[in-house]
Protein backbone atom coordinates (compact mmCIF):
# COMPACT_ATOMS: atom_id res chain seq x y z
CA UNK A 1 0.00 0.00 0.00
CA UNK A 2 1.81 2.92 -1.34
CA UNK A 3 0.89 6.27 0.36
CA UNK A 4 1.50 9.71 -0.02
CA UNK A 5 0.97 12.52 2.37
CA UNK A 6 -1.41 15.71 1.74
CA UNK A 7 -0.94 19.13 3.13
CA UNK A 8 -4.06 21.40 4.07
CA UNK A 9 -3.47 25.28 4.62
CA UNK A 10 -5.97 25.96 7.53
CA UNK A 11 -6.90 30.31 7.27
CA UNK A 12 -8.92 30.36 9.83
CA UNK A 13 -7.27 31.46 13.21
CA UNK A 14 -7.19 28.49 15.50
CA UNK A 15 -7.69 29.81 19.05
CA UNK A 16 -6.05 28.04 21.77
CA UNK A 17 -6.32 26.50 24.86
CA UNK A 18 -3.99 28.48 26.63
CA UNK A 19 -5.86 31.47 24.80
CA UNK A 20 -3.28 31.79 22.22
CA UNK A 21 -3.89 32.17 18.86
CA UNK A 22 -2.23 30.49 16.28
CA UNK A 23 -2.98 32.81 12.87
CA UNK A 24 -2.84 30.35 10.29
CA UNK A 25 -1.25 26.68 9.96
CA UNK A 26 -1.23 23.37 7.74
CA UNK A 27 -1.68 20.20 8.98
CA UNK A 28 -0.44 17.18 7.10
CA UNK A 29 -1.85 14.01 6.80
CA UNK A 30 -2.88 10.58 4.73
CA UNK A 31 -5.56 8.64 4.10
CA UNK A 32 -5.87 5.11 3.79
CA UNK A 33 -8.87 3.40 2.23
CA UNK A 34 -12.06 4.43 0.32
CA UNK A 35 -14.38 6.79 2.20
CA UNK A 36 -18.10 5.35 1.33
CA UNK A 37 -20.99 7.29 -0.75
CA UNK A 38 -22.83 7.80 2.51
CA UNK A 39 -19.24 9.26 4.60
CA UNK A 40 -19.76 6.75 7.60
CA UNK A 41 -17.05 4.39 7.76
CA UNK A 42 -13.87 6.68 8.45
CA UNK A 43 -11.64 6.19 11.21
CA UNK A 44 -8.99 8.84 12.65
CA UNK A 45 -5.84 7.69 14.05
CA UNK A 46 -4.19 10.08 16.51
CA UNK A 47 -0.78 9.64 17.14
CA UNK A 48 1.65 9.38 20.92
CA UNK A 49 4.86 11.27 21.24
CA UNK A 50 7.11 10.68 18.88
CA UNK A 51 4.64 9.48 16.11
CA UNK A 52 3.34 11.06 12.63
CA UNK A 53 0.83 10.98 9.47
CA UNK A 54 2.57 8.00 8.53
CA UNK A 55 0.62 5.62 10.33
CA UNK A 56 0.50 2.76 8.03
CA UNK A 57 1.43 1.67 4.22
CA UNK A 58 4.81 2.50 2.59
CA UNK A 59 6.19 5.67 0.84
CA UNK A 60 7.78 5.64 -2.45
CA UNK A 61 10.18 8.35 -4.08
CA UNK A 62 10.27 10.01 -7.31
CA UNK A 63 10.87 7.19 -9.77
CA UNK A 64 7.48 5.01 -7.75
CA UNK A 65 9.88 2.91 -5.56
CA UNK A 66 9.05 2.08 -2.36
CA UNK A 67 11.22 3.87 -0.17
CA UNK A 68 12.80 0.77 2.39
CA UNK A 69 11.50 0.74 5.54
CA UNK A 70 8.71 3.42 5.30
CA UNK A 71 6.21 1.41 6.71
CA UNK A 72 4.20 3.64 9.02
CA UNK A 73 3.86 3.15 12.76
CA UNK A 74 0.67 1.34 12.74
CA UNK A 75 1.32 -0.65 10.00
CA UNK A 76 0.96 -4.13 12.15
CA UNK A 77 -2.75 -3.06 12.72
CA UNK A 78 -3.89 -0.74 9.70
CA UNK A 79 -4.43 -1.76 6.04
CA UNK A 80 -6.15 -4.18 3.79
CA UNK A 81 -7.02 -7.44 5.85
CA UNK A 82 -5.60 -5.99 8.82
CA UNK A 83 -7.34 -5.59 12.20
CA UNK A 84 -8.41 -2.08 11.03
CA UNK A 85 -9.14 -3.40 7.86
CA UNK A 86 -9.17 -0.14 5.31
CA UNK A 87 -10.83 -2.53 2.67
CA UNK A 88 -13.78 -1.72 4.94
CA UNK A 89 -13.04 1.52 6.79
CA UNK A 90 -11.61 4.58 5.69
CA UNK A 91 -8.28 5.44 7.84
CA UNK A 92 -6.86 9.10 8.36
CA UNK A 93 -3.84 9.86 10.15
CA UNK A 94 -3.16 13.18 11.21
CA UNK A 95 -0.21 14.46 12.35
CA UNK A 96 -0.42 17.13 14.92
CA UNK A 97 0.45 20.89 15.55
CA UNK A 98 3.21 21.67 16.87
CA UNK A 99 5.24 18.31 15.78
CA UNK A 100 8.37 18.27 13.65
CA UNK A 101 7.06 16.07 11.12
CA UNK A 102 5.04 18.20 8.55
CA UNK A 103 2.04 20.16 10.30
CA UNK A 104 3.00 23.68 11.50
CA UNK A 105 5.43 23.30 14.49
CA UNK A 106 8.39 25.31 16.10
CA UNK A 107 11.10 24.72 12.95
CA UNK A 108 8.77 25.91 10.84
CA UNK A 109 8.62 30.31 9.70
CA UNK A 110 6.65 32.23 12.36
CA UNK A 111 4.98 34.69 10.37
CA UNK A 112 5.35 37.26 12.53
CA UNK A 113 8.83 37.50 12.44
CA UNK A 114 10.19 35.65 9.48
CA UNK A 115 12.00 33.19 11.89
CA UNK A 116 11.84 29.48 12.47
CA UNK A 117 9.02 29.86 15.73
CA UNK A 118 11.50 28.16 18.09
CA UNK A 119 10.33 28.36 21.49
CA UNK A 120 7.72 30.82 20.39
CA UNK A 121 5.60 28.57 19.47
CA UNK A 122 2.62 28.51 21.22
CA UNK A 123 1.96 25.53 24.00
CA UNK A 124 -0.46 23.72 21.92
CA UNK A 125 -3.00 20.91 24.31
CA UNK A 126 -4.66 17.82 23.41
CA UNK A 127 -7.95 19.68 23.62
CA UNK A 128 -6.44 22.47 20.24
CA UNK A 129 -4.89 19.18 19.35
CA UNK A 130 -9.05 17.72 18.95
CA UNK A 131 -9.86 21.07 17.47
CA UNK A 132 -7.58 20.88 14.73
CA UNK A 133 -8.36 17.35 13.74
CA UNK A 134 -11.99 18.36 13.74
CA UNK A 135 -11.33 20.65 11.02
CA UNK A 136 -9.56 18.79 8.85
CA UNK A 137 -12.48 16.46 9.31
CA UNK A 138 -14.60 19.21 7.89
CA UNK A 139 -11.98 19.81 5.03
CA UNK A 140 -12.79 16.10 4.00
CA UNK A 141 -16.77 16.50 4.30
CA UNK A 142 -17.04 14.19 7.56
CA UNK A 143 -19.59 14.86 9.79
CA UNK A 144 -19.29 11.46 11.82
CA UNK A 145 -16.38 9.25 12.60
CA UNK A 146 -16.94 5.70 12.67
CA UNK A 147 -14.26 5.84 15.41
CA UNK A 148 -11.68 7.51 16.14
CA UNK A 149 -8.81 5.51 17.97
CA UNK A 150 -5.31 6.01 19.56
CA UNK A 151 -2.48 4.57 21.82
CA UNK A 152 -0.99 6.48 25.04
CA UNK A 153 -1.00 10.02 23.68
CA UNK A 154 -3.28 8.80 21.00
CA UNK A 155 -5.65 7.63 23.66
CA UNK A 156 -6.23 10.83 25.31
CA UNK A 157 -6.67 12.69 22.14
CA UNK A 158 -9.05 9.53 21.64
CA UNK A 159 -10.57 9.93 25.15
CA UNK A 160 -11.16 13.87 24.37
CA UNK A 161 -12.66 13.16 21.13
CA UNK A 162 -15.77 11.83 23.09
CA UNK A 163 -16.02 14.77 25.33
CA UNK A 164 -15.55 17.61 22.66
CA UNK A 165 -17.43 15.98 19.66
CA UNK A 166 -19.33 13.37 21.24
CA UNK A 167 -21.70 13.56 17.94
CA UNK A 168 -19.12 13.35 15.67
CA UNK A 169 -17.70 9.39 16.71
CA UNK A 170 -19.38 6.23 17.20
CA UNK A 171 -16.71 4.69 18.93
CA UNK A 172 -13.69 5.07 20.74
CA UNK A 173 -10.59 2.93 20.73
CA UNK A 174 -8.26 3.79 23.87
CA UNK A 175 -5.09 1.88 23.83
CA UNK A 176 -2.56 1.97 26.46
CA UNK A 177 -3.84 5.14 27.95
CA UNK A 178 -5.06 7.12 30.91
CA UNK A 179 -7.00 10.15 32.21
CA UNK A 180 -4.39 12.01 33.00
CA UNK A 181 -0.31 11.51 33.89
CA UNK A 182 0.25 10.10 37.58
CA UNK A 183 3.09 12.59 39.21
CA UNK A 184 6.05 9.62 38.75
CA UNK A 185 5.03 9.84 34.76
CA UNK A 186 5.26 13.99 34.92
CA UNK A 187 8.72 13.53 36.80
CA UNK A 188 10.48 11.38 33.90
CA UNK A 189 8.93 14.24 30.99
CA UNK A 190 10.65 16.98 33.12
CA UNK A 191 13.63 14.90 33.43
CA UNK A 192 13.58 14.78 29.70
CA UNK A 193 12.87 18.47 29.42
CA UNK A 194 15.24 19.22 31.79
CA UNK A 195 18.06 18.15 29.98
CA UNK A 196 17.03 19.33 26.87
CA UNK A 197 16.92 22.67 28.12
CA UNK A 198 19.94 22.62 29.98
CA UNK A 199 21.90 21.55 26.78
CA UNK A 200 23.87 24.60 26.33
CA UNK A 201 22.81 24.18 22.12
CA UNK A 202 19.44 24.60 23.40
CA UNK A 203 20.02 28.30 23.09
CA UNK A 204 16.33 29.40 25.09
CA UNK A 205 14.91 27.52 22.45
CA UNK A 206 16.36 29.35 19.18
CA UNK A 207 19.24 26.83 18.21
CA UNK A 208 17.91 26.78 14.94
CA UNK A 209 18.82 30.71 14.44
CA UNK A 210 22.06 29.89 15.43
CA UNK A 211 22.22 26.81 13.60
CA UNK A 212 22.57 24.85 16.51
CA UNK A 213 20.74 21.15 17.39
CA UNK A 214 20.65 20.66 21.20
CA UNK A 215 21.35 16.79 20.31
CA UNK A 216 23.12 15.87 23.96
CA UNK A 217 19.73 16.90 25.64
CA UNK A 218 17.35 14.75 22.82
CA UNK A 219 19.48 11.72 23.41
CA UNK A 220 19.30 11.82 26.92
CA UNK A 221 15.39 12.59 26.98
CA UNK A 222 15.10 9.42 24.95
CA UNK A 223 17.01 7.44 26.77
CA UNK A 224 14.67 8.20 29.81
CA UNK A 225 11.90 8.05 27.43
CA UNK A 226 12.96 4.17 25.97
CA UNK A 227 13.52 2.73 29.98
CA UNK A 228 10.16 3.53 30.57
CA UNK A 229 8.53 2.05 27.45
CA UNK A 230 9.66 -1.29 28.18
CA UNK A 231 9.11 -3.36 30.92
CA UNK A 232 12.16 -4.35 33.91
CA UNK A 233 11.57 -8.14 32.17
CA UNK A 234 11.72 -7.62 28.69
CA UNK A 235 15.04 -5.53 29.37
CA UNK A 236 16.60 -8.02 31.68
CA UNK A 237 16.01 -10.75 28.95
CA UNK A 238 17.39 -8.96 26.23
CA UNK A 239 20.19 -7.36 27.92
CA UNK A 240 20.96 -8.66 31.18
CA UNK A 241 23.96 -7.77 32.52
CA UNK A 242 25.46 -8.71 28.87
CA UNK A 243 28.83 -6.74 27.97
CA UNK A 244 29.25 -4.62 24.68
CA UNK A 245 31.87 -7.09 22.77
CA UNK A 246 35.15 -5.64 21.73
CA UNK A 247 36.52 -6.99 18.96
CA UNK A 248 40.12 -7.73 20.33
CA UNK A 249 38.96 -8.76 24.00
CA UNK A 250 36.54 -11.93 22.46
CA UNK A 251 39.25 -12.82 20.60
CA UNK A 252 41.52 -13.60 23.67
CA UNK A 253 38.45 -14.66 25.31
CA UNK A 254 37.65 -17.51 22.62
CA UNK A 255 41.43 -18.47 22.37
CA UNK A 256 42.22 -17.97 26.61
CA UNK A 257 39.63 -19.21 27.75
CA UNK A 258 39.77 -22.45 29.99
CA UNK A 259 37.03 -22.24 32.92
CA UNK A 260 34.62 -20.02 30.71
CA UNK A 261 33.25 -22.32 28.44
CA UNK A 262 29.38 -22.37 29.67
CA UNK A 263 29.49 -18.50 29.19
CA UNK A 264 29.40 -16.76 25.79
CA UNK A 265 32.69 -14.51 24.30
CA UNK A 266 30.67 -11.36 25.33
CA UNK A 267 30.24 -12.47 28.93
CA UNK A 268 33.13 -13.89 29.53
CA UNK A 269 35.65 -11.04 28.50
CA UNK A 270 36.88 -8.54 31.78
CA UNK A 271 35.60 -5.42 32.45
CA UNK A 272 37.05 -2.39 31.34
CA UNK A 273 37.15 -0.57 34.78
CA UNK A 274 35.80 2.67 33.00
CA UNK A 275 33.46 4.97 34.09
CA UNK A 276 32.64 6.51 30.56
CA UNK A 277 32.71 3.64 28.27
CA UNK A 278 30.28 2.05 27.19
CA UNK A 279 30.36 -1.34 29.41
CA UNK A 280 27.29 -3.20 29.32
CA UNK A 281 25.13 -3.71 25.85
CA UNK A 282 21.92 -1.90 27.97
CA UNK A 283 24.26 1.23 27.56
CA UNK A 284 25.04 0.86 23.94
CA UNK A 285 21.73 0.40 22.99
CA UNK A 286 20.45 3.81 24.82
CA UNK A 287 22.80 5.25 23.71
CA UNK A 288 22.36 4.22 19.72
CA UNK A 289 18.38 4.66 19.83
CA UNK A 290 19.23 8.40 21.81
CA UNK A 291 21.54 9.11 18.70
CA UNK A 292 19.00 8.41 16.33
CA UNK A 293 16.23 10.27 18.11
CA UNK A 294 18.27 13.72 18.19
CA UNK A 295 19.21 13.04 14.56
CA UNK A 296 15.37 13.22 13.71
CA UNK A 297 13.41 15.06 16.19
CA UNK A 298 13.23 18.65 16.91
CA UNK A 299 13.63 19.57 20.83
CA UNK A 300 10.86 22.37 21.06
CA UNK A 301 8.41 19.53 19.80
CA UNK A 302 9.51 16.91 22.48
CA UNK A 303 8.71 19.68 24.95
CA UNK A 304 5.64 20.85 23.52
CA UNK A 305 4.66 17.56 22.76
CA UNK A 306 5.39 15.83 26.62
CA UNK A 307 3.80 19.15 28.18
CA UNK A 308 0.33 18.30 26.26
CA UNK A 309 0.61 15.13 27.95
CA UNK A 310 0.82 16.56 31.51
CA UNK A 311 -1.94 19.16 31.26
CA UNK A 312 -4.39 16.28 29.82
CA UNK A 313 -6.73 15.91 32.61
CA UNK A 314 -10.50 16.08 31.92
CA UNK A 315 -11.35 16.01 35.11
CA UNK A 316 -9.65 18.41 36.50
CA UNK A 317 -13.06 21.01 34.97
CA UNK A 318 -15.10 18.53 37.42
CA UNK A 319 -13.06 18.37 40.62
CA UNK A 320 -11.05 15.22 40.13
CA UNK A 321 -14.40 13.70 39.19
CA UNK A 322 -13.87 11.92 36.48
CA UNK A 323 -16.96 9.87 36.25
CA UNK A 324 -18.75 13.49 35.43
CA UNK A 325 -16.20 14.52 33.21
CA UNK A 326 -17.02 11.75 30.98
CA UNK A 327 -20.80 11.95 31.18
CA UNK A 328 -21.18 14.29 27.69
CA UNK A 329 -19.50 10.99 25.84
CA UNK A 330 -22.01 9.49 23.95
CA UNK A 331 -19.40 6.48 21.60
CA UNK A 332 -19.23 3.17 22.35
CA UNK A 333 -15.40 2.11 24.06
CA UNK A 334 -12.56 -0.53 23.47
CA UNK A 335 -9.81 -0.24 26.02
CA UNK A 336 -6.81 -1.96 25.94
CA UNK A 337 -4.06 -2.22 28.60
CA UNK A 338 -1.16 -4.22 29.05
CA UNK A 339 -0.15 -5.74 32.19
CA UNK A 340 3.37 -5.21 32.17
CA UNK A 341 2.35 -1.35 30.60
CA UNK A 342 3.49 0.56 34.07
CA UNK A 343 3.93 4.06 32.41
CA UNK A 344 0.54 3.92 31.21
CA UNK A 345 -0.50 0.58 33.46
CA UNK A 346 -3.60 -1.30 33.64
CA UNK A 347 -5.10 0.44 36.56
CA UNK A 348 -5.44 3.26 34.74
CA UNK A 349 -7.22 2.10 31.76
CA UNK A 350 -9.45 0.49 34.66
CA UNK A 351 -10.14 4.11 36.19
CA UNK A 352 -11.36 5.23 32.36
CA UNK A 353 -13.72 1.74 32.72
CA UNK A 354 -15.38 2.51 35.90
CA UNK A 355 -16.38 6.27 34.93
CA UNK A 356 -17.60 4.76 31.54
CA UNK A 357 -19.59 2.56 33.62
CA UNK A 358 -20.83 4.96 36.14
CA UNK A 359 -22.08 6.87 32.47
CA UNK A 360 -23.62 3.24 31.53
CA UNK A 361 -21.57 3.36 28.28
CA UNK A 362 -20.79 1.16 26.19
CA UNK A 363 -17.29 -0.30 27.14
CA UNK A 364 -15.46 -3.21 26.69
CA UNK A 365 -11.78 -3.96 28.19
CA UNK A 366 -9.14 -6.14 27.14
CA UNK A 367 -5.86 -6.32 29.65
CA UNK A 368 -3.23 -8.31 27.57
CA UNK A 369 -0.96 -9.92 29.60
CA UNK A 370 1.81 -9.30 27.44
CA UNK A 371 5.30 -8.81 28.75
CA UNK A 372 6.43 -5.81 26.68
CA UNK A 373 5.60 -3.10 28.90
CA UNK A 374 4.29 -0.04 26.91
CA UNK A 375 5.81 -0.63 24.23
CA UNK A 376 3.49 -3.70 23.15
CA UNK A 377 0.76 -1.11 22.00
CA UNK A 378 3.52 -1.33 18.48
CA UNK A 379 4.20 -4.49 18.85
CA UNK A 380 2.09 -7.79 17.41
CA UNK A 381 0.50 -9.64 20.54
CA UNK A 382 -2.12 -12.14 18.68
CA UNK A 383 -4.43 -11.75 20.89
CA UNK A 384 -4.39 -7.11 21.17
CA UNK A 385 -4.71 -7.72 17.29
CA UNK A 386 -7.50 -10.25 17.94
CA UNK A 387 -9.63 -8.30 19.70
CA UNK A 388 -9.04 -4.78 18.15
CA UNK A 389 -10.19 -7.08 15.00
CA UNK A 390 -13.53 -8.35 16.80
CA UNK A 391 -14.24 -5.02 17.36
CA UNK A 392 -14.08 -3.42 14.42
CA UNK A 393 -15.57 -6.71 12.97
CA UNK A 394 -18.47 -7.02 14.85
CA UNK A 395 -19.27 -3.60 17.10
CA UNK A 396 -18.25 -0.89 14.52
CA UNK A 397 -21.06 -0.62 11.91
CA UNK A 398 -20.95 1.26 8.93
CA UNK A 399 -24.43 2.57 7.10
CA UNK A 400 -23.43 1.97 3.77
CA UNK B 1 -28.21 -30.63 30.80
CA UNK B 2 -28.11 -28.95 27.71
CA UNK B 3 -26.83 -25.53 27.82
CA UNK B 4 -30.34 -24.10 26.27
CA UNK B 5 -31.91 -25.37 29.38
CA UNK B 6 -30.05 -23.52 31.60
CA UNK B 7 -29.83 -20.13 29.40
CA UNK B 8 -34.01 -20.27 28.75
CA UNK B 9 -34.02 -21.38 32.81
CA UNK B 10 -31.89 -18.31 33.75
CA UNK B 11 -33.58 -15.60 31.30
CA UNK B 12 -36.99 -16.51 32.61
CA UNK B 13 -35.44 -14.99 35.90
CA UNK B 14 -34.48 -11.76 34.80
CA UNK B 15 -36.65 -9.00 33.80
CA UNK B 16 -37.23 -7.79 30.28
CA UNK B 17 -34.95 -4.18 30.19
CA UNK B 18 -33.18 -5.30 32.92
CA UNK B 19 -29.30 -3.52 33.24
CA UNK B 20 -27.31 -7.02 33.75
CA UNK B 21 -23.72 -7.78 34.89
CA UNK B 22 -22.78 -11.55 34.04
CA UNK B 23 -19.93 -12.24 36.25
CA UNK B 24 -17.40 -15.03 34.46
CA UNK B 25 -19.52 -14.48 31.19
CA UNK B 26 -17.69 -17.21 29.32
CA UNK B 27 -18.25 -16.66 25.39
CA UNK B 28 -21.33 -14.44 25.73
CA UNK B 29 -24.04 -16.37 24.73
CA UNK B 30 -25.98 -15.96 27.94
CA UNK B 31 -25.45 -11.80 27.86
CA UNK B 32 -25.92 -11.96 24.39
CA UNK B 33 -29.24 -13.45 24.75
CA UNK B 34 -30.70 -11.33 27.46
CA UNK B 35 -29.88 -8.44 25.23
CA UNK B 36 -31.52 -9.91 21.84
CA UNK B 37 -34.04 -11.71 23.58
CA UNK B 38 -35.06 -9.47 26.60
CA UNK B 39 -33.99 -5.75 25.64
CA UNK B 40 -31.17 -5.97 28.48
CA UNK B 41 -28.05 -3.90 28.49
CA UNK B 42 -25.15 -4.79 30.56
CA UNK B 43 -21.76 -6.26 30.99
CA UNK B 44 -19.59 -9.51 31.17
CA UNK B 45 -16.60 -10.21 33.15
CA UNK B 46 -13.99 -12.79 31.71
CA UNK B 47 -10.94 -13.44 32.96
CA UNK B 48 -9.84 -15.92 29.72
CA UNK B 49 -8.25 -14.69 26.80
CA UNK B 50 -10.13 -16.68 24.54
CA UNK B 51 -13.65 -15.95 25.84
CA UNK B 52 -13.21 -12.28 25.90
CA UNK B 53 -12.45 -12.41 22.36
CA UNK B 54 -15.05 -14.44 21.63
CA UNK B 55 -17.71 -12.01 23.81
CA UNK B 56 -16.24 -9.17 21.28
CA UNK B 57 -16.92 -11.50 18.29
CA UNK B 58 -20.46 -11.43 19.72
CA UNK B 59 -20.39 -7.96 19.91
CA UNK B 60 -21.01 -7.80 23.95
CA UNK B 61 -19.58 -5.62 26.13
CA UNK B 62 -16.86 -7.60 28.59
CA UNK B 63 -14.67 -6.68 30.45
CA UNK B 64 -11.28 -8.54 31.21
CA UNK B 65 -11.14 -8.34 35.15
CA UNK B 66 -9.96 -10.96 37.58
CA UNK B 67 -13.18 -11.95 40.13
CA UNK B 68 -10.61 -12.71 42.99
CA UNK B 69 -9.78 -9.43 42.60
CA UNK B 70 -13.53 -8.47 43.63
CA UNK B 71 -16.10 -6.44 42.25
CA UNK B 72 -14.34 -2.57 43.60
CA UNK B 73 -14.84 -1.32 39.97
CA UNK B 74 -18.91 -1.22 40.09
CA UNK B 75 -21.01 0.98 42.38
CA UNK B 76 -23.57 0.01 44.52
CA UNK B 77 -26.96 -0.93 43.24
CA UNK B 78 -25.85 -0.33 39.86
CA UNK B 79 -27.36 -3.19 38.20
CA UNK B 80 -30.92 -4.69 38.09
CA UNK B 81 -29.03 -8.42 37.68
CA UNK B 82 -26.21 -9.73 38.67
CA UNK B 83 -25.67 -13.45 37.38
CA UNK B 84 -23.18 -15.71 38.83
CA UNK B 85 -23.74 -18.84 36.32
CA UNK B 86 -21.10 -21.77 36.85
CA UNK B 87 -18.58 -19.03 38.15
CA UNK B 88 -19.33 -19.36 41.73
CA UNK B 89 -17.88 -22.91 42.20
CA UNK B 90 -13.97 -21.50 40.58
CA UNK B 91 -13.87 -18.99 43.11
CA UNK B 92 -11.64 -19.10 46.28
CA UNK B 93 -13.74 -15.85 48.00
CA UNK B 94 -17.20 -17.57 46.73
CA UNK B 95 -18.69 -16.50 50.12
CA UNK B 96 -17.32 -12.50 49.61
CA UNK B 97 -18.59 -12.73 45.78
CA UNK B 98 -21.91 -14.00 46.66
CA UNK B 99 -22.26 -10.48 48.91
CA UNK B 100 -20.90 -8.44 46.46
CA UNK B 101 -22.95 -9.70 44.28
CA UNK B 102 -25.89 -8.37 46.72
CA UNK B 103 -24.20 -5.31 47.11
CA UNK B 104 -23.72 -4.30 43.08
CA UNK B 105 -27.00 -5.88 42.21
CA UNK B 106 -30.71 -5.82 43.05
CA UNK B 107 -31.06 -9.42 42.12
CA UNK B 108 -28.82 -12.36 41.95
CA UNK B 109 -28.95 -15.07 40.06
CA UNK B 110 -26.88 -17.88 40.66
CA UNK B 111 -26.51 -21.50 39.13
CA UNK B 112 -23.80 -23.79 40.04
CA UNK B 113 -23.32 -27.66 39.83
CA UNK B 114 -25.83 -28.99 42.73
CA UNK B 115 -23.06 -31.81 44.04
CA UNK B 116 -25.67 -33.41 45.84
CA UNK B 117 -27.33 -34.85 42.98
CA UNK B 118 -28.16 -38.63 43.52
CA UNK B 119 -25.50 -40.18 40.86
CA UNK B 120 -22.23 -38.10 42.81
CA UNK B 121 -24.14 -39.43 46.38
CA UNK B 122 -23.81 -42.97 44.34
CA UNK B 123 -20.01 -42.39 43.11
CA UNK B 124 -18.75 -41.63 46.40
CA UNK B 125 -21.29 -44.01 48.10
CA UNK B 126 -18.58 -46.36 45.93
CA UNK B 127 -15.80 -44.41 47.75
CA UNK B 128 -14.72 -42.48 43.99
CA UNK B 129 -15.46 -38.36 43.56
CA UNK B 130 -17.92 -38.34 40.95
CA UNK B 131 -17.16 -37.98 37.12
CA UNK B 132 -20.36 -37.20 35.28
CA UNK B 133 -21.50 -35.20 32.33
CA UNK B 134 -21.79 -32.23 34.95
CA UNK B 135 -19.01 -32.38 36.62
CA UNK B 136 -16.71 -33.66 33.76
CA UNK B 137 -13.16 -33.30 35.77
CA UNK B 138 -11.10 -35.83 37.94
CA UNK B 139 -10.68 -35.16 41.38
CA UNK B 140 -6.85 -34.04 40.96
CA UNK B 141 -7.43 -31.39 37.87
CA UNK B 142 -10.94 -29.96 38.70
CA UNK B 143 -11.51 -26.02 38.31
CA UNK B 144 -14.53 -26.25 40.84
CA UNK B 145 -13.14 -25.44 44.11
CA UNK B 146 -15.79 -25.11 46.14
CA UNK B 147 -18.08 -27.82 45.45
CA UNK B 148 -21.89 -28.01 46.91
CA UNK B 149 -24.86 -28.56 47.44
CA UNK B 150 -28.44 -27.15 46.45
CA UNK B 151 -29.04 -27.26 50.21
CA UNK B 152 -26.01 -25.70 51.22
CA UNK B 153 -26.65 -22.76 49.50
CA UNK B 154 -30.02 -22.37 51.48
CA UNK B 155 -28.05 -21.95 53.69
CA UNK B 156 -25.44 -19.85 52.93
CA UNK B 157 -27.86 -17.41 51.72
CA UNK B 158 -30.10 -17.25 55.29
CA UNK B 159 -26.64 -16.83 56.90
CA UNK B 160 -25.33 -13.83 55.18
CA UNK B 161 -29.18 -12.15 54.64
CA UNK B 162 -29.96 -12.85 51.62
CA UNK B 163 -33.83 -13.18 50.70
CA UNK B 164 -33.86 -16.46 48.01
CA UNK B 165 -36.80 -15.03 45.27
CA UNK B 166 -37.17 -18.24 43.91
CA UNK B 167 -34.96 -21.84 43.92
CA UNK B 168 -34.98 -24.60 41.52
CA UNK B 169 -32.73 -27.35 39.68
CA UNK B 170 -31.84 -28.38 36.53
CA UNK B 171 -31.53 -31.93 35.10
CA UNK B 172 -31.61 -33.40 31.92
CA UNK B 173 -32.73 -30.26 30.38
CA UNK B 174 -35.89 -30.29 32.72
CA UNK B 175 -36.47 -27.76 35.40
CA UNK B 176 -36.70 -29.40 38.85
CA UNK B 177 -39.16 -28.42 41.21
CA UNK B 178 -39.03 -31.60 44.14
CA UNK B 179 -36.36 -33.03 46.30
CA UNK B 180 -34.21 -30.67 44.24
CA UNK B 181 -31.13 -31.71 46.29
CA UNK B 182 -31.31 -35.36 44.87
CA UNK B 183 -32.66 -35.06 41.50
CA UNK B 184 -30.93 -31.84 39.92
CA UNK B 185 -27.67 -31.60 38.42
CA UNK B 186 -28.04 -27.66 38.72
CA UNK B 187 -28.98 -25.61 41.48
CA UNK B 188 -30.60 -22.62 40.38
CA UNK B 189 -31.53 -19.64 42.70
CA UNK B 190 -32.56 -16.19 42.57
CA UNK B 191 -31.85 -13.82 45.53
CA UNK B 192 -32.23 -10.49 46.65
CA UNK B 193 -30.94 -8.77 50.19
Amino acid sequence: MIVTPQTHRFTEPLPLQSGAVLPAYELVYETYGTLNADRSNAVLICHALNASHHVAGVHADAQGQIVPRSEGWWDNMIGPGKPLDTNRFFVIGVNNLGSCFGSTGPTHINPATGQPWGADFPVVTVEDWVNAQARLLDVLGIQQLAAVMGGSLGGMQTLSWTLQYPDRMRHAVVVASAPNLTAENIAFNEVARRAIVTDPDFAQGFYLREGLIPKRGLRIARMIGHITYLSDDVMNEKFGRHLKPLAEQVAVAATGAEDDAARSPAEARAYRYSTQDVEFQIESYLRHQGDKFSEYFDANTYLLITRALDYFDPARAHGGNLAQALASAQASFLLISFTTDWRFSPARSREIVRALLQNRRDVSYAEIDAPHGHDAFLLDDPRYMQAVRAYFDHKVSIRA
Amino acid sequence: MSDHTLIDAIARLVPVGSRVLDLGCGDGTLLAHLVKQRQCTGYGVEIDDAKVHACLQRGVNVLQLNLEDGLSMFDDKSFDVVLQIDTLQHLRNAQTMLLETARVGRLGVIAFPNFAHWPNRLSVLQGRMPVTKRLPYQWYDTPNIRVGTFADFEVLAQRNGLTIQDSFGLAEGRVVRSMVNLMASTAVFSVSL
